[in-house]
């Protein structure tokens, strides 16, 4: 029997200094604000990232030409402490309607002007799960766009940092 | 499972990430790797190593050759990818509500 592979979710947690209304707001609203501009999906330089603020919204980026591309959708929105998005890229960072990984972010407050941002991003073991599909294309197309950019950039931060 | 300091190791050798790149057009033997390349057949191998202990590249024989790829199966790569993806987003995104705090 074929072993199913299961990563575990990635969790990632950050405070910041502001209230749960506007760490949500800036997350949501503010995306395109903050979001690495290494990494868009689409072929023109990143303009923006768009979240619409409802559940079922569309989650999309928008590039300096005008093109969208979705990156996936709105499934939970209760702001300010809860959202879900689904997270539509497969690893050869494409939109592919057929896989759904969940980015849960919960905003808790801590204190009056603070807020812990707690991030998971799962369902990983669906991306393996059209592993075969995904292989075919990393092959043919040339792999994760943004990989070796985004390793050899957090490389040389942590060589300058240390 | 190679932790993510192994695969910042692995691709912060600009000679290894070229190596790396190539498989990203798929399977290919060390000496297919070597060709062009102004490292020896034993240094490719040598970086082939490296990146296979990340994580990164997986192999299997193919007649009697040895083949080189990118493993994908494993996804231990893509996670990596991922978290240290949500890292940088995050942190750009905590400096991004700082500067929203001070203008307004």
């Amino acid at each position: 029997m074929d072993q199913t592979i299961k990563p575990a979710p990635v969790r990632r947690s950050v405070r910041v200094s502001a209230p749960r209304e506007r760490a949500f707001e800036v997350f949501t609203a503010g995306i395109g604000s903050w979001w690495p501009k290494t990494h868009h999906i689409g072929k023109s330089d990143l303009d923006t990232l768009v979240i619409e603020p409802r559940a079922g919204g569309r989650w999309y980026e928008r590039g300096v030409d005008g093109t969208e591309c979705e990156v996936g959708k709105v499934l939970v929105w209760e702001p300010p402490s809860h959202l879900v998005l689904a997270w539509q890229l497969n690893p050869d960072w494409k939109f592919d309607p057929d896989l759904i990984t969940e980015v849960e972010v919960q905003f808790i407050a801590d204190g009056a002007h603070a807020t812990r941002v707690e991030l998971e991003h799962r369902n990983l073991e669906r991306m393996g799960e059209r592993a075969e599909a995904m292989r075919q294309q990393i092959d043919s197309s040339g792999g994760w766009p943004g990989l070796l950019e985004l390793f050899a950039q957090s490389a040389s931060q942590e060589r300058s940092a240390s | 499972m190679a932790n993510s300091n192994a695969v910042f190791a692995a691709l912060s050798d600009p000679t290894r990430r070229k190596v790396f790149e190539r498989l990203q057009s798929g399977g290919r033997s060390v000496s297919e790797i070597a060709r062009g390349f102004p490292v020896s057949r034993p240094a490719v191998s040598q970086h082939l190593k490296v990146l296979k202990q990340a994580g990164l590249v997986a192999d299997r024989a193919e007649g009697t050759r040895r083949v080189y790829y990118i493993d994908p199966q494993g996804l231990a790569a893509v996670r990596k990818w991922l978290d240290q993806f949500w890292e940088v987003a995050l942190a750009a995104y905590a400096a991004e509500v700082e500067r929203a705090v001070k203008e307004s």
